[in-house]
């Protein structure tokens, strides 16, 4: 069990190093706003450091690091909702675009 | 003290089965909304991912990311601030995690006041809920939407964090409530890291 014990044994250190790590990645996103490419990529590009700074966040921020069965949890149900939201959506767009009376 | 009252804290009592997760039940509810909301603000990004590919003339109204980049530095730095109060709560400084935790609702204020004067810029440009100047009135419905629903978030987590530091300091509450108050704010930084990029960066004029 995670105790307030375990989280006093951790010192502040770890948590300016991510901090100043998620503030880094959110300078990142910035760069990557103001760079010449394409829309899609640039959404990749935010995405993907996006989820590594909310990772951080998650396993350091919200001590999820400490308790790996609440992590799996969290990923496998956010990841299920997630996975559902894309089948629905894209389903709902080819149901709306493809009946004969979209066009 | 009743079972009930036991199993509240996290003690386990023998006759009662092992909290799930080994997480008190306290903070395994907040996991559950946080995991629900998690759900709630996926659904919004995705909706809004989806109609802005879906519409050809979605317009790219930001013209300065100032506004934005300081909303970020704040609202991470708050979530730094939070974590030294949770910290000197549970090292027994009361004082010190009272202090910690209206600097980090004076950051969140901030953050909201900021928050609304780029609202209040955008509606003065002519944006609404239901119509924006630049092209697809879809835009200002999304936007106001999301940001909204986050700000509603932010101001409600303000009023919890000065609800719970009060009591904390008054001696009603302790360091795991803080610890749970903390999760909350957490989790309003954590959706800000994905509201920037898909809600603003991606839409700043070139």
């Amino acid at each position: 069990m995670t105790t307030a014990e375990d989280h006093k044994s951790n010192g502040l250190g770890k948590d300016l190093v991510v901090y100043f790590c998620i503030l880094a990645l959110a300078a990142i996103q910035f760069v990557i706003a103001y760079q010449s490419i394409d829309g899609s990529q640039m959404f990749v590009r935010m995405l993907i450091v996006a989820i590594v700074e909310g990772t951080l966040a998650l396993l350091f921020f919200m001590h999820l690091w400490e308790n790996r069965g609440l992590l799996w949890f969290f990923v496998i149900f956010t990841g299920f909702v997630l996975l559902a939201l894309q089948y629905g959506w894209t389903d709902s767009f080819r149901l709306s675009h493809g009946v004969p009376w979209a066009k | 003290m009743s079972q009930a009252d036991l199993t509240m804290q996290g003690v386990s009592t023998g006759s009662m089965a092992e909290p799930a997760f080994s997480v008190p039940a306290k903070k395994m509810a907040m996991w559950v909304f946080i995991i629900a909301d998690t759900a709630t603000f996926a659904g919004c990004l995705v909706a809004y991912g989806f109609i802005r590919n879906g519409t050809p003339d979605w317009p790219r109204p930001f013209h300065s990311i100032t506004n934005v980049a300081l909303m970020t530095f704040i609202l991470l730095t708050s979530s730094l601030t939070m974590l030294i109060g949770v910290r000197s709560a549970q090292k027994g400084d009361k004082a010190g995690a009272f202090r910690w935790t209206m600097i980090t609702a004076a950051a969140g204020i901030l953050f909201a006041a900021l928050h609304l004067r780029e609202w209040m810029g955008m509606i003065r440009e002519g944006a609404t809920l239901f119509h924006n100047p630049w092209g697809t009135p879809l835009f200002g419905s999304s936007f106001f939407s999301i940001t909204g629903l986050h700000l509603l978030h932010v101001t409600g987590g303000v009023v919890a964090l000065i609800a719970v530091g009060l009591r904390y300091r008054g001696g009603r509450y302790k360091a795991d409530d803080l610890e749970i108050t903390g999760l909350y704010w957490h989790f309003v930084d954590l959706v800000w890291m994905f509201v920037v990029p898909l809600v603003y960066l991606l839409n700043l004029a070139h």
